[in-house]
């Protein structure tokens, strides 16, 4: 693991923090775009004004964030949005209680499909180069049929890590088509810097990721990007601050100034004329080490598709401020909830519903700056035409099940103990 | 049980250090140890071996594909979780700075896992030591060797004795408050840079 000091520090606890004056915090990364507010936060001052100071130590993997947050080595992470909320619910190899009072954004992640792959869903299904998400992954399907009949090996897909958002979209595109995430093709995790590399060597024919990643792989012509997150769902959750939340217990008045130090933070992201600025730093081998002019493109959402010309625009591929962004919105929880339960990581009862909607703590933000949304924290998701899901299902969070049922493409029932005690709960 | 009866599996990009842990194993009296230097076919591994602890180094970036892996036999065969004894969170916080983790079957007795994870954290933090000497070594002797480069020169350039050839880069680190060996380095580079 690299630190970002100029001595390779050893890991020992963080500082206690106690009473007033400066603060250090100890925060842990995954080299991605969506840690822009985090870094940012550090770098231009901005937790500075606050009296904090953010210490950026960057990781290797996600299971390892979990786990030194969950002992102590980090204060607060740069997480996905589902380990929050799977650390509540007791999945995983190492839960332990997290929460998130402040999400980091949206947007970020695509579907990359190698561009062999690609080419053969042009010729077997005759799409055009610039069809969309949905017409795409029906062109999969179609291209996965030819291939089944012919006997030939099914491709294999990454993901970065089973509680993702990554896992949750690229399911979300297959099963749209009506490809089975489980049984038509295999899923396997893959280190995000390492997705374009694997890509290249065909160890996989796809991969969901953030930025930068996906805009590497077709830049060097390995790769096609065929949907964007925001295809799949607008406001889908990506990554978010976690801590313990005995931690923000204990440090009220720290995580209030943190907050306001990310809020600013998130602000200055958001204007264009920063990002030139912001590249520059998430360039740096400390932070992303990926092509500092890459990076200016997938801030401002300028995609290359591929390597022969095919660009698109996706005007808020980034939101790292605006429209509350940085909402932790409970609701989003649940959805993330009925998507594990789709895909039968966990089981369902009221408990569970609770211990879901738990790991996003909204009271905290609002605390800090005394805004947010109007409007409730749990409400029906997909209705309206620029917050809309890309198979068109509306996400209400008072019928999960039956929302989870209305899919026809879904994980297999869970086994007759698990849903046994989920029957239990529920009487 | 004897607790020679465990099945572990060590996966190490490290080489040498996996060969640490499996001696240290081997010396506790493990003699079911299976060791990997890479995580690829890992699934057919855990499938066949049926390992009761997993230790695993923490910079191996693909610990996630390992936790994925975790989750898929979760239902299939038996639960493997991270090893946690959270009435000795020292231990785990000691493992984790010197950056082993180790995953244990469900249902095994924290004691039998806790040897085993002792041994690897010292095993850990012995390599450790070892690299960190090995590259304090090397540096040492590149240090020697730029010196003895830049006597050489001011022997033949200035017309000095050895030993006044040291004297005078030794007095000229002092009067510039640098290393020898960085004033040595300078004489090397001026002397490339004016023959």
């Amino acid at each position: 693991m690299m630190t970002t000091g100029q001595t390779e520090n050893k890991l020992a606890a963080p500082s206690r923090v106690t009473g007033e004056g400066p603060k250090t915090l100890r925060a842990g990364f995954i080299p991605l775009v969506d840690a822009s507010v985090l870094i940012a936060a550090a770098e231009f001052g901005f937790a500075a004004k606050e009296g904090l100071a953010i210490e950026l130590v960057k990781d290797v993997s996600w299971a390892n964030v979990r786990d030194r947050l969950a002992f102590r080595q980090f204060d607060i992470a740069h997480m996905l949005s589902p380990m929050p909320v799977a650390s509540m619910l007791g999945l995983g190899s190492n839960p332990s209680p997290t929460i998130t009072p402040f999400s980091l954004g949206r947007g970020g992640n695509a579907i990359t499909l190698s561009t062999r792959l690609f080419d053969r869903m042009r010729q077997i299904s005759g799409i055009a180069e610039n069809a969309n998400a949905l017409d795409n992954a029906n062109a999969l399907a179609k291209t996965l049929q030819w291939m089944k009949e012919r006997g030939e090996q099914l491709p294999t897909f990454g993901m970065t890590y089973p509680f993702s958002s990554h896992n949750y979209e690229f399911r979300y595109w297959l099963a749209a088509g009506g490809i089975d995430p489980d049984h038509d093709v295999r899923l396997v995790v893959v280190p995000p810097p390492l997705t374009s590399d694997a890509l290249e060597a065909g160890a996989i024919d796809g991969f969901c990721v953030g930025a930068p990643w996906n805009m590497v792989a077709s830049e060097r012509g390995v790769g096609r990007i065929v949907a964007a997150k925001q295809d799949i769902w607008p406001s889908a959750p990506e990554k978010v601050i976690a801590m313990r939340p005995e931690w923000a217990q204990e440090h009220a008045d720290t995580v209030s100034r943190l907050i306001v130090a990310l809020d600013a933070a998130a602000r200055w992201c958001d204007r264009p004329e920063n990002h030139d600025a912001l590249a520059e730093a998430l360039a740096d081998p400390r932070y992303i080490a990926a092509p500092v002019s890459i990076i200016r493109h997938v801030l401002a959402g300028e995609f290359s598709l591929d390597n022969k010309g095919n660009r698109r625009v996706i005007p808020d591929y980034f939101q790292f401020h605006r429209d509350f962004a940085n909402y932790p919105k409970p609701g989003h929880a649940l959805w993330i909830y009925s998507q594990m339960l789709r895909w039968n990581q966990t089981s369902f009862s009221s408990e569970n519903l609770q211990a879901a909607a738990s790991a996003y703590r909204p009271d905290l933000y609002r605390a800090a700056l005394g805004t947010g949304p109007a409007g409730d924290d749990i409400t029906v998701e997909g209705r309206s035409l620029d917050n809309r899901f890309m198979d068109g299902v509306v996400f209400d969070p008072d019928n999960i099940r039956t929302y989870v049922e209305s899919f026809p493409v879904r994980g297999a029932q869970p086994p007759a103990l698990e849903k046994l005690q989920s029957d239990d709960s529920l009487s | 049980m004897a607790k020679s009866d465990l099945t572990i599996l060590v996966i190490d990009e490290n080489a040498i250090r996996a060969s640490i842990i499996e001696e240290g194993l081997n010396d506790a009296g493990h003699r079911n140890v299976t060791v990997i230097h890479e995580v690829n076919g890992v699934a057919r591994i855990i499938e066949t071996q049926q390992p009761d602890v997993i230790i695993i180094d923490i910079e191996n970036p693909n610990r996630d594909m390992m936790e994925h892996l975790f989750q898929l036999t979760r239902t299939v065969s038996r639960p493997i979780a991270m090893f946690v004894d959270r009435s000795d969170t020292a231990l785990i916080e000691s493992a984790m700075e010197a950056g082993v983790s180790a995953y244990v079957v469900d249902g095994l007795k924290k004691e039998r896992v806790k040897s085993i994870l002792d041994m690897a954290v010292s095993r850990f933090n012995a390599f450790s030591r070892l690299r960190r000497e090995l590259a304090e070594a090397k540096s040492a002797l590149e240090e020697r060797k730029v010196i003895e480069r830049a006597k050489g020169i001011l022997m033949k350039m200035r017309g000095l004795s050895e030993e006044d050839a040291f004297a005078l880069l030794r007095q000229t680190a002092m009067n510039e408050k640098k290393k020898i060996s960085e004033i040595a380095q300078s004489v090397v580079t001026a002397a490339g840079l004016l023959m």
